[in-house]
């Protein structure tokens, strides 16, 4: 069932959709059904820009397992490139 | 019983009525090829969006001799594909019940003006939309019949109430108008089997007319034939309990 399980985070960004790049101004983090991974609930991860309408989308689905992973990468990469005193 | 020399024949297409607030609300439309007039169902789609199975299923209401009727209830969200408005949509915790019930409503009132169309009007929903199928047959009447089918979140805590969802459906219960048919999994989380046995418990309290099936060995959303949840045996056995449930409070043509 659905979980309604979500939180939208305001972000900056390009994502490249179906029609090419977009900026992105929001991400919104679910755990809920899926569209296309093969199982009942999952780490979905919309890339969007509202204004552009629904279709202005980048979409990734992730097992948990998968999402946490990605997570500590992320903040793993984030913490050498400050490390490394390339943030801008 | 169909018999192989009847002739058959469908209209499917897409079409307006208003909903909650007077909203021009587009809806997919099947029914069978005639004059009728023929009872009618309408369709209540879930969280992942009015898609390709709700058009299915849609037509399916319309080969078994129901007018069928899906509305699209995102169509407030923008208009792309059926997936992305339903990923605004969940991005978006989801749209208000009020709202729902409101476009219960006009879609029952838009049946009732057609004259195809007999007074005989279920309402049918999945996941998110047997919830509000339920719901809509509590606050909404006119219907004869509701079916639910592994919605959760009708048994809520204090705490998973929201301002979209500011009450629990079972706190409805006393109001429902019609007779109820509930499938469920036994494997299924939300609801759990102990929810079903608590809505159970709320619709005998109240003197009810109802049905709950509780399928072991499936899960949620085991009619979702392209789903890893889909379950044959149970699938088949709870569409054939749906359509004698129907024919026996809406009536229906033979299929």
């Amino acid at each position: 069932m659905c979980t309604m399980i979500s939180q939208q985070v305001r972000i900056d960004g390009s994502g490249k959709g179906t029609g090419g790049w977009f900026a992105v101004r929001a991400a919104n983090v679910s755990y809920d059904h899926p569209f296309n991974l093969a199982q009942e609930h999952a780490l979905n991860l919309d890339f969007v820009n509202e204004a552009l309408g629904p279709g202005a989308r980048v979409a990734v689905e992730l097992n948990a397992e998968s999402a946490r992973a990605l997570v500590e990468t992320i903040q793993a990469v984030l913490a050498r490139a400050e490390a490394g005193g390339y943030l801008e | 019983m169909y018999q192989t020399n009847h002739y058959e024949g469908m209209l499917a297409e897409t079409a307006t009525f208003h909903g909650a607030h007077g909203d021009t609300i587009n809806a997919y439309f099947a029914r069978p090829l005639g004059p009728g007039p023929y009872p009618a169902v309408i369709l209540i789609h879930h969280l992942p969006g009015w898609d390709a199975w709700y058009r299915e299923v849609t037509r399916k209401f319309a080969h078994h001799g129901y007018a069928a009727l899906s509305p699209n209830l995102y169509c407030r969200e923008g208009h792309g594909t059926p997936e992305d408005v339903a990923a605004m949509v969940r991005g978006a915790g989801g749209v208000p019940d009020d709202q729902v019930v409101g476009d219960a409503a006009g879609a029952l009132a838009y049946l009732g003006s057609l004259p195809y169309v007999n007074d005989k009007v279920g309402v049918f929903g999945t996941c998110s939309g047997g919830r509000h199928a339920f719901l809509s047959a509590c606050r909404v009447t006119g219907f004869a019949a509701a079916v639910d089918c592994w919605g959760g979140r009708v048994v809520m805590s204090q705490e998973e109430l929201t301002p979209k969802q500011p009450v629990a459906p079972l706190d409805y219960t006393a109001d429902l108008s019609c007779p109820l048919l509930g499938l469920f999994g036994a494997e299924d989380r939300s609801p759990t089997p102990e929810q079903v046995v608590r809505h159970e418990q709320e619709l005998k309290k109240h003197g009810k007319v109802y049905e709950f099936h509780l399928y072991p060995g499936a899960g949620h959303g085991f009619f979702y034939y392209d789903r890893p949840n889909y379950r044959q045996e149970q699938a088949v056995d709870g569409w054939s309990k749906i359509f004698a449930f129907l024919g026996k409070h809406l009536g229906a043509l033979a299929d």
